[in-house]
């Protein structure tokens, strides 16, 4: 009765296949994508500790696949897309620009909030990024509503509803998903199981083997993919876009990965072990896909040291920027509150 | 047209829906029971024939996907118009409500807009008991981002329901399930009642009622009876709660000098208290012979028992006594 499956195809296989179906060019784009991410957060985490920040952040760092890998298979800036708290990846593998981004994680008035977001609610309205929320699950009931914008409009267009391990205990989760397959929406459910809701592991949150399985609850198809190899993911969401934009309706896919760093600025890590961290340092999603995009003659050690300064310049190029944009006036204070 | 022309608040309301959704594609109505049912209180009843199955969804019993479709539908170029069954089961959306559709706008730097209406009949006196018959309008005026109107008759329900469609921020649109059958002069053509403007229901010179939904029909009834001792009532309906125009309100408690407030909500954290501190700290306050007082629902759940029912909230005789004793300055 389960539609569900855990990806079996060998992944040699697989990202031959995918190279082939992306092309030289966006697998280098989305490699180069991932570096940046990294770069972005790498700098946003040197920013907190040297107290240069205002209130909190979610860093990414370790998920940078399956950001890239879900973004590159949708209409980046077409499709809409409603994330996640942990959310600077998606944002930029979306296309946002990252001096907006950092100015708004600066909290200046040229940011993509005006100053009034910050690093948890980066939206995009421009390119259809919705926005992070800082409700865990808050995007998810909002994504049927958007699939019956994109049904009754006769648009092509489908909606990435990104959230966490965490948000598919929450209440809405179902709601959601049950709206979206009886009206056969389109909506894809991405699910990034990072392993904690905070300090709570999935073992423990969960009693079943995969957040996937939960699909059959729906009559929908659920998959568990490898969320440290973008092409894995870029795979199973490439698949479920295709069924969205058919009207055949919505698809959960669950992306295994880690959250390298805590859950957020103050988080001790006292629930695991050095140990766990540093096994999965070792799956670090870009070596990995570095490796296999030189196995295919697509990246030489020059390029991909090109890639990684490009990245850092772009980094502190948009820093300077951030730092040299305006406060936001205090004058200003009540605007937004109503249209 | 004949101008006597009278339609109950039901009837108001679904003219309304109706006229609108035949002017504008992105106007679609979602909720429990709204299609085939008609609505729990008959209020969509038709318009699924009308319109069809695409722009009358029956939801599941989601309030939480009910409230967050009208946002993700209002962010993506639509104005849905939700239901909710009762307004109590409003506790269930309150999530999508106050913390993602009254927060987009502002917190994406005002780039964003979530034009949807989302409807639920309030009050008691139906017999429903604890969990079918509260007045929550007060949660919802708690935060900014949220317009929260409250028709108190058929003429205002129409005029501000289509306003409130037309608005581009999140409506919270309480109706009365006492105040479905009442009749009042409805134009057939689509109209607009402005939303945030007060209305002045009845003139009078001796204390200021500022009434909301029901209340202002049982305020009415006891201005008439009052009058005839000679007392005479000035009657405010604030119609929109939220952003509220309190200079009409202001102003006729300078002219009066007294002010009772009456809702059918509890009174302790009620609407009833935000009325009162913007009188007392208005240029009112200088013309104040009498303390502001309130005639609010009982701080209690309400009972079913159909006595104790009638007694949890205030009563044309309640208004009776208490406006009698504050214009004499009894208090």
């Amino acid at each position: 009765m389960s539609k569900t499956k855990t990806k079996t195809r060998k992944t040699e296989d697989l990202s031959q296949a995918m190279l082939k179906q992306i092309g030289e060019s966006t697998a280098r784009e989305m490699l180069n994508m991932m570096i940046l991410i990294r770069a972005f957060e790498e700098k946003a985490d040197e920013l907190y500790i040297l107290g240069l920040t205002h209130g909190t952040m979610h860093l990414s760092i370790g998920q940078e696949a399956s950001a890239v890998g879900a973004s590159y298979a949708v209409r980046r800036g077409e499709d809409y897309l409603l994330n996640h708290h942990r959310g600077h990846g998606h944002a930029l593998s979306w296309g946002s620009e990252i001096n907006l981004m950092m100015a708004e994680f600066l909290g200046k008035e040229n940011g993509y909030c005006r100053g009034r977001g910050g690093s948890m609610h980066i939206a995009d309205i421009e390119r259809n990024n919705l926005g992070a929320n800082g409700i865990v699950a808050g995007g998810i009931p909002i994504a049927p509503g958007v699939g019956v914008s994109i049904q009754l409009r006769k648009t092509d267009q489908l909606c990435l509803c990104l959230f966490g391990d965490g948000a598919a205990n929450e209440g809405a989760f179902h709601e959601s998903l049950n709206l979206a397959s009886i009206w056969d929406l389109p909506v894809i459910y991405f699910c990034e199981n990072n392993q904690y809701g905070m300090s709570m592991s999935v073992d423990r949150a969960f009693n079943i083997e995969r957040i996937s399985d939960r699909a059959c609850a729906y009559n929908i198809p659920g998959e568990t993919v490898d969320g440290n190899d973008p092409l894995a993911v870029y795979d199973a969401v490439f698949r479920a876009a295709e069924r969205a934009r058919a009207g055949k309706g919505p698809t959960l896919i669950e992306a295994l990965t880690y959250r390298w760093k805590g859950h957020s600025k103050s988080d001790p890590q006292s629930y695991r072990t050095r140990d766990e961290v540093k096994e999965w340092q070792r799956k670090d999603p870009i070596p990995r896909f570095a490796a296999v995009l030189e196995g295919a003659g697509m990246l030489d050690e020059d390029m991909l040291k090109a890639m990684r300064d490009e990245a850092e310049q772009k980094v502190d190029q948009a820093l300077a920027f951030a730092e040299a944009s305006p406060e936001p006036d205090i004058a200003t204070i009540m605007e937004g509150v109503y249209a | 047209m004949p101008e006597n022309r009278e339609l109950t608040y039901v009837e108001a309301l679904r003219e309304g829906l109706r006229q609108v959704m035949e002017k504008d594609e992105s106007v679609f109505l979602l909720g429990e029971d709204i299609g085939v049912y008609n609505g729990a209180f008959g209020v969509t009843a038709g318009l699924l024939e009308e319109f069809g199955e695409e722009r009358v969804r029956d939801t599941p019993i989601s309030e939480a996907a009910i409230a967050g479709a009208c946002l993700g539908a209002s962010l993506t170029g639509m104005r849905p118009v939700g239901e909710i069954m009762f307004m109590d089961f409003v506790a269930l959306s309150l999530e999508q409500l106050a913390l993602q559709a009254a927060k987009v706008r502002f917190m994406f730097g005002g780039k964003t807009k979530a034009p949807f209406v989302l409807r639920m009949p309030a009050g008691s006196g139906t017999g429903a008991a604890a969990q079918h018959s509260q007045s929550l309008e007060n949660w919802l005026v708690h935060v900014p981002g949220l317009k929260v109107v409250m028709p108190s008759n058929a003429y205002d329900a129409k005029g501000l329901l289509i306003a409130s469609i037309y608005d581009d921020n999140p409506v919270i649109f309480v109706e009365h399930k006492l105040l479905y059958g009442t009749k009042s002069h409805v134009p057939e053509e689509s109209y607009e009642v402005p939303l945030s403007q007060s209305r002045v229901v009845r003139e009078g010179s001796d204390l200021t009622i500022i009434a909301t939904s029901l209340m202002v029909h049982r305020s009415l009834e006891a201005a008439v009876q009052l009058s005839e001792e000679g007392i005479e009532i000035e009657i405010i309906d604030p119609r929109t709660l939220n952003p509220l125009d309190d200079e009409t309100i202001i102003k006729s408690v300078v002219k009066t000098s007294k002010a009772l407030i009456i809702h059918e909500a509890v009174g302790t954290g009620g609407y009833g208290g935000e009325i009162a501190a913007r009188i007392a700290s208005s240029e009112a306050f200088d013309y104040l012979e009498a303390p502001i007082r309130r005639l609010t629902g009982l701080d209690i759940p309400i009972p079913y028992n159909r006595t104790l029912e009638y007694h949890a909230v205030p009563q044309v005789e309640n208004i009776v006594v208490e406006a009698r004793k504050l214009s004499r300055g009894e208090y």
